[in-house]
């Protein structure tokens, strides 16, 4: 058959009334309150788990429904449409980032203990890659794993933990060796109440809600069954996660791109100036008109990318360097556009786009992560000049 | 779930167009391109070929294949010239289409099938000297007398307009009525060998110079009454239809040009040392062009996307006027990036990248500008 299979069927258009029903009730009505507070509370969690939106991605057998990447697509969606973007960046993590790890790699007993009960929210988890002296550079991590015993002992720090603050468990990236090459760095699940770990949360400009996390290890004793795969092995797991983590943000930043421009419309059809709502203005028309397009595109790229991984469930796509690079051009494309739309939108708003009372504020900080988190838009370059056969080997 | 919207069959056409387009086209276009005229020869070949009639029913003389075969003849043009694209696109995208839509049984046997066998060629008459995107101001007239229409008026930067045998014309042919600017206006099939229609001029243009571009003229000229074609008065929503499938494929060989040109830069920049080592390897060159493949991944998909929908026979207004603004924003900006990326080599007249760097700047004022599309999409969205 020519052109395209569509990526969401029938029982997908139910999961999103379901998820936005949810978030129309559970999300959208403390949405402000919560950002004012600067918090959100745990239970969330627990409400997302028992009605099954942590459970898409993974197998039957561990509590899931999936794999399903195209209910997990519209799950990311409709989330977003809460405009909280620092809650649902804590539950991403947890679920794209902590419980996806511990599915990919993790063993029975592993999986029993930390897998089943992240879907079913009861208990969170995050993933720690980046440090103060390293972040798109994953090689240089200086946190260090020490095998004693059957103990490993960790020692270095965390920082920009996502959901890490307050978490149950963290995945933890150490280094377990110096030698050159990729087989230095080894995944451990650290228990979040381990003596020795001390975390403290960071205030950011952006996604005030988040318990985003600096972690300090002081001789951390982890056992060896909570190693996560192979000694060595986590660069390479790293890497590899990268890719959904990055369509998840893609994915996300479309949907804020697209409340973004939402909110700017609605604005600018009911404030006036000289003697006419702003949006009857042909500027702000155009201005609209090209967003809008480059949101399609960028939603376009996306899907396109998310059709991969929807493959990769029947066998029909493999993750290779096609999906690498398609993945990696949408978060570049998508990250950046989000935050000009939510600048348009601050733009539209005038004074008005300084004051808190207004969401579009909040859009604007919010996804000025995007170009950063996940994979720097330089990095993204990086990836993509290299399939092209430039920059640097 | 398939990732490609192309089965084995359109591979196979794509090879087929590609070894046509590399034998007897590719190599003869700096000549032409500084001629500024080619062959007629080459809409024989292709309508000797099946190329011109792709997505056409066979019962119209077509080959019975779905949209997609028509996306791999425009991508494999595309690729290697704008201007030519353009020229057969006019042909294939514009002028035929409303034939099969609205013509008679007798107008599709007359013009039609001939058209698609590459014997008779043809071109779209909308714009004229005073009138572009307005296109209910149109001024070229044409009165009833008797069994005959009598044409008068001209037509402006029209593609194929010198050689062509017939235009697929907007003209008109009443007064609009009060608050319907877009009523009286009727299309023709114009036949060119009619005492009364000349070519004013052959337009010098910047870009796409192969193409012969012509300021037309109509004096006094006398149409049986079989040229109306469809319904009078209806001209105005005839065009705006012709218009989609115009746009969309302007924005599929569009996005192949983008793509290659950008090829050829990613290239220039693995081989050409400064420094001491490949251009290419500067990281301020890499991310760039990593930068340009990404923005035509984005179109690409957003293009795909219309001609999936233009395929399952939906009639995307909206999807279309973003593809055709995205595309020509693109082409421009990749290939601007490609002249920069080659330096003084991308100045050079007659080379690939410089001549089509001066061809794509036509695509964003061609076939309705950047400005109409947002337009159009501004009212779609409701704002405008």
């Amino acid at each position: 058959m020519s052109g395209f299979e569509p990526i969401f069927r029938e029982e997908h258009e139910a999961y999103r009334e379901a998820a936005r029903m949810f978030v129309a009730n559970e999300v959208t009505p403390h949405a402000e309150e919560w950002e004012q507070a600067r918090d959100f509370p745990r239970d969330l969690f627990e409400k997302v788990g028992s009605a099954g939106f942590f459970g898409a991605k993974f197998d039957e057998t561990w509590g899931g429904t999936g794999p399903d990447y195209a209910a997990e697509a519209v799950w990311i969606e409709e989330l977003s449409k809460g405009l909280t973007y620092g809650t649902a960046s804590d539950l991403g993590a947890h679920s794209q980032l902590a419980a996806l790890y511990i599915d990919r790699f993790g063993n029975q007993d592993q999986k029993i203990r930390y897998l089943r009960p992240s879907i079913e929210g009861n208990l969170l988890g995050a993933l720690a890659v980046t440090e103060p002296g390293a972040g798109s550079d994953v090689n240089a991590i200086q946190t260090r794993a020490r095998r004693d015993g059957d103990d490993w002992v960790l020692n270095g720090s965390k920082v920009f933990i996502t959901n890490g603050s307050w978490s149950d468990y963290l995945v933890v990236a150490a280094r377990t060796s110096d030698d050159p090459g990729h087989d230095n760095i080894t995944l451990f699940v650290v228990d979040g109440d381990s003596p020795g770990l001390e975390r403290r949360r960071m205030s950011l400009i952006a996604w005030h809600t988040s318990h985003t996390g600096e972690l300090f290890f002081t001789g951390v004793r982890v056992p060896d069954r909570n190693r996560l795969g192979g000694v060595g092995a986590g660069f390479r797991q790293i890497m590899a996660n990268f890719q959904w983590e990055r369509l998840t943000m893609s994915l996300g930043a479309v949907a804020l791109a697209e409340s973004a421009l939402e909110v700017a419309i609605s604005y600018a059809r009911e404030r006036n100036a000289f003697g006419r709502p702003i949006i009857r203005f042909q500027v702000w028309q155009h201005r609209f008109a090209d967003l809008a397009t480059r949101i399609r595109a960028g939603k376009a790229l996306t899907y396109r990318a998310l059709r991969g991984y929807v493959a990769t469930e029947t066998g029909h796509a493999v993750l290779g360097e096609d999906l690498v690079r398609l993945t990696s051009m949408a978060k570049l494309y998508t990250q950046r556009l989000a935050w000009q739309v939510a600048d348009e939108c601050v733009q539209v708003h005038g004074g008005a786009g300084a004051l808190v009372e207004y969401p579009a504020q909040r859009l604007w900080r919010d996804s000025r992560v995007g170009p950063i988190g996940g994979g720097t838009e330089d990095i993204m370059r990086n990836v993509i000049a290299a399939t092209m056969g430039l920059g640097r080997s | 779930m398939d990732l490609s919207p192309f089965t084995e069959e359109h591979d196979l056409l794509r090879r087929a167009v590609a070894d046509w387009v590399d034998a007897e086209i590719a190599p003869h276009l700096a000549d032409w391109e500084a001629a500024g005229d080619f062959p007629d020869e080459v809409f024989h070949r292709a309508g000797e070929l099946g190329f011109l009639g792709l997505a056409f029913p066979e019962s119209a003389g077509g080959q019975g294949g779905d949209y997609w075969a028509q996306v791999v003849f425009l991508e494999e043009v595309g690729r290697v010239s704008q201007a030519m694209a353009m020229v057969l696109s006019v042909q294939t995208d514009m002028a035929t289409p409303p034939i099969l839509e609205f013509g008679t049984p007798e107008q599709v046997d007359r013009w039609l099938k001939p058209a698609l066998r590459g014997e008779l060629i043809g071109a779209i008459g909308i714009t004229e000297p005073d009138t572009g995107s307005d296109v209910a101001s149109i001024r070229t007239r044409a009165v009833r007398d008797g069994d005959e229409w009598v044409l008068n008026g001209s037509k402006m930067y029209i593609t194929n307009g010198a050689r062509a045998h017939f235009i697929t014309m907007v003209v008109r042919t009443g007064e609009a009525a009060e608050g319907d600017p877009w009523s009286g206006i009727s299309m023709f099939i114009v036949d060119t060998s009619l005492p009364g229609f000349g070519v004013s001029k052959r337009l010098e243009k910047s870009g796409m110079k192969l193409s012969d571009t012509a300021l037309l003229y109509m004096d006094d000229m006398r149409l049986p009454a079989d040229s109306l074609l469809g319904v009078e008065g209806e001209g105005f929503k005839q065009i705006m239809w012709e218009l989609q499938g115009e746009r969309l494929g302007v924005s599929v060989f569009g996005v192949a040009g983008a793509r290659a040109v950008l090829e050829e830069a990613v290239g220039y920049a693995r081989a050409r040392q400064a420094f001491g080592r490949p251009i290419g390897e500067f990281q301020a060159v890499s991310h760039r062009l990593a930068d340009m493949a990404t923005e035509i991944e984005a179109v690409q998909a957003l293009v795909y996307e219309c001609c999936d929908l233009w395929d399952r026979g939906v009639y995307a207004t909206e999807e279309v006027a973003m593809a055709k603004l995205a595309v020509g924003r693109l082409s421009n900006q990749v290939a601007d990036e490609a002249v920069q990326t080659l330096g003084g080599a991308g100045l050079v007249e007659g080379s690939y990248v410089s001549r089509e760097w001066l061809g794509m700047r036509i695509g964003r004022i061609g076939g309705g500008s950047d400005e109409v599309q947002r337009q159009i999409l501004a009212r779609i969205m409701g704002i405008g």
